[in-house]
């Protein structure tokens, strides 16, 4: 009995910082979803599942949908790319000051703003920007890149500020695999890529799931990177979501194309299950 | 000895309470909501006002229409003066966001033009919502290196000699009534949506890239991302004099959006006589004498001002060419309805526009 009151103690306080930062906002959004207008200053307003069915009525909305999920997929495999043998390298083959030197490097974007790291990109590719600039100096003759305000300046852009989620997932799961582990594969005489893909990979699943699902789940809804790099290429789900928080004012459109988001992550997660439980 | 903590404690509390006092009597702060670096907040501007009545004027900023509505509504009694655009006028009236105002003891409100003065989209049923301060048009402004003869139609935005090359603002009311002025529709009420969605997809291999504030459209044009990109007839003049760009405005032939925006005072105002007396500086022809020739300004509703600017401003040559800006259309208040048409359509475009 006293121990149940101890336990109570301890994990009351975790659920209600849960239930204040994250499910009331929630249900204030859930609850304006379903509403025709702000309920703010002298409005009238009724309920309504009209912000729903818009999404389903304009083909759009589920096309810039489409675009953000296909946008996730690609930042999320990239940084998977990128990420896995830097983390690999890091836990297996690097040791003592240069690793430390290493991992500030990689921990240093997270210090700056995101938005400064942003605009500092636009400098460099712009045109006659940084990098225009240096390639020109090195290759005369090469002429504009015309990388500003593309598709792959978003993924550029995203890829360097979400790459460290993958690097430091992907380490601790690589750290944790036991080197005898290793050696004894290597004695039984599989080559590297059997041993990398057959025994690193496999073992270290937990951190590729985990830094994919941190990864996917907020680029799927960035805004800040696609309109500062994208322009005119710039539009997806996150920027028209927040559009109407703070352009057009319809909040229940946004909070209503939010949940069908959050609905089609979760659905994601789901399918994605059976490999989590195996993983345990 | 507790006797002494609590001497010590009691004595801080009252030096709490001077330090609050003090700052209560010289409490003559206002707080003011505007677009940036829209002559509010030019720093010598507000140094002058301080001077004269010893008022202090801080700032907060919207970067469109609906963000400053939003604005009022979340905040009431933060905000002193609001600079609100006179097709929304009307609206935050109704919905109770900004009192009427007794304009007796504004010294200048006198030499407001009639016409701006009494504009019904300011002046409901005898009460004025909003005081008139400056005018001018939306259409385009183009580098003048890009251009060996400046266009004189809006169609040079959609010019292919200019594919990738123009520069546009997110902003769905101003895209559509762009489309409609080349297409001769009335801006406030469009006859036909469905040209103006064909017209507006046409710009999808034009444009470059969208920006929201003034302070941005410069960044991009000084960085050369345009040759040509819509914008407001005061920042041009800003753009050209304060940061010595080769901007040219163009009025095109075909017309342009005229817009004319007051000064309002929210409900629930803090300082109700400073925020006067700040409005009443605003259409000062000494503050707006110097903010037009040394930075930069729409026109003002004020006609003893614009008549006191040299005589080859542009705000006195262009705009009082009555051929120039006859086909200028005023931006008027619109129905919801038709509001919420335009932005899905606008957005709708924005989603084709993507490769």
């Amino acid at each position: 009995m006293n121990q149940r009151a101890a336990i109570l103690s301890l994990i009351t306080p975790a659920y209600l910082w849960l239930a204040l930062t994250i499910l009331l906002p929630l249900s204030a959004m859930l609850y304006y979803s379903f509403l025709s207008d702000v309920p703010i200053g002298n409005r009238e307003v009724s309920w309504t599942t009209e912000n729903y069915r818009t999404f389903f009525e304009k083909a759009f909305y589920s096309e810039l949908m489409l675009r953000s999920f296909k946008l996730g997929a690609e930042v999320t495999s990239i940084c998977l790319l990128l990420g896995f043998p830097c983390a690999l390298a890091l836990a297996k083959s690097i040791r003592g000051r240069t690793k430390e030197a290493l991992f500030l490097l990689i921990i240093l974007p997270f210090w700056s703003n995101a938005l400064v790291r942003i605009f500092s990109w636009t400098m460099v590719l712009r045109g006659n920007g940084i990098l225009e600039y240096s390639i020109n100096w090195l290759l005369p003759g090469t002429g504009p890149l015309d990388l500003m305000f593309t598709y792959p300046a978003i993924l550029l852009g995203l890829v360097h500020s979400y790459l460290p989620y993958m690097i430091l997932t992907c380490y601790i799961s690589i750290d944790a695999i036991d080197n005898q582990l290793l050696e004894a594969a290597r004695s039984l005489g599989a080559g590297k890529l059997t041993i990398l893909f057959r025994l690193i990979v496999p073992l270290a699943l937990p951190g590729i799931v985990a830094g994919s699902f941190l990864i996917f789940i907020p680029v799927i809804g960035s805004f800040m990177e696609p309109r500062l790099l994208g322009g005119r290429n710039g539009t997806f789900i996150g920027t028209i979501i927040e559009d109407q928080f703070t352009a057009v004012f319809n909040w229940p459109l946004g909070a209503a194309l939010s949940f069908i988001m959050m609905g089609l992550v979760l659905l994601i997660l789901f399918g994605f299950s059976p490999l989590v439980r195996r993983l345990k | 000895m507790k006797l002494r903590v609590f001497l010590k404690f009691f004595s801080c509390q009252w030096l709490i309470v001077l330090i609050l006092g003090g700052s209560f009597i010289s409490a003559a702060e206002i707080r003011v909501l505007n677009w940036q670096g829209y002559g509010t907040d030019e720093s010598w501007a507000l140094e002058m006002f301080k001077e004269r009545t010893g008022i202090e004027v801080v700032h907060d900023y919207f970067n469109s229409e609906q963000e400053m509505l939003t604005k009022l509504r979340t905040n009431p009694g933060v905000y002193d003066v609001v600079l609100i655009n006179s097709a929304y006028t009307g609206q935050a009236a109704k919905e109770g966001l900004i009192e009427a105002i007794d304009t007796t003891g504004m010294v200048n409100v006198g030499d407001l033009s009639p016409s701006m003065r009494n504009d019904p989209k300011l002046v409901a049923d005898g009460k004025t919502y909003g005081v008139a301060w400056v005018w001018g048009v939306t259409s385009f402004a183009i580098d003048r290196g890009d251009f060996k003869n400046a266009p004189n139609s809006i169609e040079a935005l959609w010019d292919p000699s200019h594919a990738g090359r123009v520069g546009w603002r997110d902003d769905a009311v101003e895209a559509v009534q762009l489309a409609a002025i080349a297409l001769g529709q009335d801006i406030n009420n469009p006859s036909d949506l469905k040209a103006i969605r064909k017209k507006l997809r046409a710009l999808k291999p034009q444009i470059r890239t969208f920006w929201s504030s003034e302070d941005e459209w410069n960044q991009f044009f000084s960085a050369n991302e345009f040759d040509l990109a819509t914008y407001w007839s005061g920042s041009a003049s800003r753009s050209k004099n304060a940061f010595g760009l080769p901007v040219e405005f163009i009025l095109p032939k075909e017309g342009a959006i005229g817009w004319l925006d007051g000064l309002s005072i929210p409900m629930n105002v803090p300082n109700r006589n400073e925020a006067k007396a700040f409005i009443n500086f605003m259409i000062d022809p000494d503050f707006y004498v110097k903010w037009d020739t040394e930075v930069g300004a729409p026109t003002s509703a004020n006609a003893k001002a614009v008549s006191m600017l040299p005589p080859d401003a542009f705000n006195r040559t262009t705009f009082s060419d009555s051929k120039k800006v006859a086909n200028v259309q005023f931006m008027g208040p619109m129905e919801d309805g038709l509001r919420e048409k335009i932005v899905e359509l606008w957005q709708e475009t924005k989603a084709y526009f993507q490769n």
